[in-house]
């Protein structure tokens, strides 16, 4: 069991839970993902590590509300467990040599993209950001990204806050502003990812992508979040999460990604039901 | 004592074949007391005892068969214990035909004593009737750590313990068992069982980390050092699946039969109320020949499927599965494809499968391996309408540890490579047995292979010990 030792609502749908995990905490590595399943009869979830605490030996998991399972999670509060919670799984993002980089994170995708930001600014790595989000209400850790960014964009779909419009005009704007990037990180739903990744083949921009399948084990052993890169068949689970966008099979994944959808759509009816909370 | 001369075996009480295809109660209701008296008294108690040595992990079967023939269960418990941490397991999972019972005496002219049949009445009767602990050995000061709570690594825990070592058996997953856990169905081996017996190992002190994934969490090289454990043991097993690379692998409706069992025994997708979701159409493909493939598919037709088909390369002789799974397959309407491969799985627009297109084989000469080589016969494609494909081709070593362990040697096919049948590797203190070194085999033979460890383990720890 692992002690939620806080819990924030960051904006109505999306929530960051701290958790008491002390070896997970001495390993973890920006781009790493941990697999958590809050009750005991709950799925196993995959969830990328937002940040950690080696001293006082916590992981920060943030998660938007989408269904059963991350439905159970935010039925916690802080003081109550998970029953499990395992890792850091997957590699490390790489960030070796990297002088100048944009990274471009969209919605609840922000909080994976944060620690990388993060972790590139420290090294002395000039960052540029740019977040999106449908609208101002789902706005999430700007301040943070703020405080790690040489330059950062913020942008809505409807235009409530930042600048109206989608991720990839905003990184269009930066290429053609002369900054010359070694590559663009990008995390976040995966049309926006390949969208991104579309505009960085059209200047040359080297692009490094986040990959979000479905998952079981987490380990390596099903296979389940198999994905085609560059014609070969990787796990994102022990080969990634991060992979060259250029050779991701985007819409295999997006199909794959809805594989279960129905069944979702009853969990979350069934998990509202349980809960006693009114869909509106 | 009077022997039985009944040339068959005493047969085993089965649920219908009918009923059962249909719920994941246990297949095999296992002996009565009468029937196991009965049954033990075909033992002819030759001479040179040959099932002994077609035990991977060599129970003195005679003897405990002489004590279930005169009614003397828990002695006869007591003898296999002495061998065996998980007899309760074997007897159900061992392929007896090809092992112990393939070397039985009586099974020359007539069926052999039904050797796994009696252990497993053996270990299901100490169960239920001995409710006394284990005997908890004294301390020897040493400690061990244990990689994996497969059968492997629960053998060689259980070895270590009764010898007063501290174990701890380090897991990923959340539960221990490995494959027992997610691989083998209920229908086949209790959960419950395997629990029970895990139990009886933390009686004797063995401690179980669940959710370790050792070689991201910690190191083998931290676990010796830092954490203080004298030697380690790897049990990890052989859990990364292969796929065939043909075109519409990665289709909605394309398992790996560990994805598609995991799913279903560890997650619990069979039971109506559970979280973790489950696909299966009407008609289903499996894709090999071996146990898995015979679990995959039996389970696929628990799970509400109206055909399944087993579509394997080689023929009816060759599969490579425990007889009495084949057995039961065919009982509940399994439908066996064989000298058939796959070459292309078709979708339809919305990206589910629809249909698989196959090969005709044929049998060539003996390959490298001993078995007929399987050869397409050009121009004999076929197409059959499928919703679900499950692949079970057969599994390899995970690459987490040997990517993390500086100086642990594996060969071309990851596998660990050891020094001996005692599984010590490259690294001082550090061995390894079951499908982490051989690739995927059977439970006994890791069995065998985390008892002989066990024992290396001991020997080297005490050699250094006195300097």
């Amino acid at each position: 069991m692992y002690r939620i030792t806080q819990k924030v609502e960051l904006n109505p749908t999306v929530t960051k839970l701290v958790i008491e995990a002390p070896l997970i905490a001495q390993k973890a590595q920006p781009g790493q993902f941990i697999i958590v399943r809050p009750f005991e009869d709950s799925e196993r979830i995959p969830l990328t590590v937002a940040g950690y605490d080696r001293q006082t030996g916590t992981v920060d998991i943030i998660f938007q509300i989408v269904g059963g399972t991350t439905m159970e999670l935010n039925s916690l509060k802080a003081g109550d467990c998970v029953h499990d919670f395992v890792g850091p799984l997957g590699r490390p993002t790489e960030t070796d040599g990297l002088k100048k980089v944009c990274v471009v994170g969209g919605g609840v995708g922000c909080a994976i993209a944060l620690p990388v930001a993060r972790k590139l600014h420290e090294q002395g790595c000039v960052v540029h950001s740019v977040i999106g989000f449908r609208s101002k209400d789902l706005l999430i850790l700007e301040d943070e990204f703020d405080a790690c960014s040489d330059e950062l964009r913020v942008m809505t779909d409807d235009g409530s806050y930042g600048t109206k419009g989608v991720v990839t005009a905003a990184l269009e704007e930066l290429i053609n502003a002369g900054n010359q990037y070694d590559e663009v990180i990008t995390i976040g739903p995966l049309i926006m990812m390949k969208f991104v990744v579309k505009t960085c083949q059209k200047y040359g921009i080297k692009s490094v992508v986040s990959m979000n399948p479905i998952m079981i084990d987490g380990t390596g052993m099903c296979g389940g979040c198999r994905l085609t890169v560059g014609g070969k068949t990787k796990f994102a689970c022990v080969d990634g999460p991060d992979f060259d966008g250029d050779l991701v099979d985007f819409d295999e994944a997006m199909a794959r990604g809805a594989m279960y959808r129905p069944f979702e759509a009853h969990a979350r009816e069934e998990a509202c039901n349980l809960l006693h909370m009114e869909v509106k | 004592m009077a022997f039985n001369m009944d040339p068959k075996k005493c047969p085993m009480p089965t649920q219908d074949p009918s009923v059962r295809n249909k719920n994941f109660s246990e297949v095999a209701l296992g002996y009565t007391a009468e029937m196991a008296v009965n049954e033990a008294k075909r033992c002819i108690h030759c001479k040179n005892k040959p099932c002994v040595e077609g035990c991977p992990v060599g129970i003195k079967i005679p003897d405990f068969i002489a004590q279930v023939a005169e009614g003397n269960f828990e002695a006869a418990y007591q003898i296999i214990s002495q061998d065996s941490s998980l007899p309760a397991v074997c007897g159900r999972v061992c392929p007896q035909e090809s092992q112990c019972e393939g070397r039985c005496t009586r099974g020359i002219k007539n069926e052999p004593v039904g050797i796994g049949r009696l252990e497993r009445f053996v270990a299901d009767w100490h169960r239920e009737n001995v409710h006394t602990d284990p005997a908890v050995p004294a301390p020897n000061g040493h400690k061990v750590a244990v990689i994996g709570a497969g059968p492997a690594g629960l053998t060689a825990a259980g070895d270590l313990a009764k010898i007063g070592y501290k174990v701890t058996v380090y897991e990923a997953l959340h539960v221990a068992g490995g494959v027992l856990m997610y691989g083998i169905p209920e229908f086949r081996l209790p959960k419950a069982i395997v629990q029970q017996e895990i139990d009886g190992l933390k009686a004797m002190g063995v401690d179980f980390e669940c959710n370790m994934v050792i070689g991201k969490v910690l190191t083998i090289d931290e676990l010796m050092g830092q954490y203080g454990y004298e030697a380690v043991f790897i049990g990890s097993g052989a859990g990364l699946p292969r796929f065939m690379g043909i075109p519409g692998e990665s289709l909605k409706g394309v398992y790996s039969a560990n994805e598609f069992l995991t799913r279903s025994n560890l997650m619990k997708a069979y039971l109506p109320n559970s979280k973790t979701p489950i696909y299966v159409g009407k008609k289903v493909a499996v894709v090999g020949g071996g146990n898995v493939a015979m679990d995959a598919a039996r389970s696929a037709l628990r799970l509400g499927a109206e055909q399944v088909y087993i579509v394997y390369r080689r023929g009816m002789e060759e599969l490579p599965a425990r007889k009495e799974e084949i057995e039961h397959a065919e009982e509940e309407g399994i439908i066996f494809k064989t000298l058939t491969n796959p070459v292309e799985i078709h979708g339809d627009e919305n990206g589910f499968v629809k249909a698989i297109t196959c090969i005709q084989m044929e049998l060539g000469e003996p390959d490298a391996s001993g078995r007929r080589r399987p050869i397409e016969v050009p121009g004999s494609e076929f197409t059959l309408e499928m919703d679900t494909v499950i692949m079970s081709l057969g599994t390899s070593p995970n690459p987490l540890l040997r990517a993390t362990t500086p100086g642990l040697e594996t060969n071309r096919h990851g596998c660990i490579v050891t020094g001996g049948d005692d599984g010590d590797t490259s690294r001082e203190g550090v061995y390894a047995g079951g499908d982490a070194v051989t690739g995927a085999a059977t439970v006994i033979k890791a069995m065998g292979a985390g008892k002989a460890a066990a024992k290396a383990i001991d020997q080297y720890i005490k050699t250094k010990a006195k300097g």
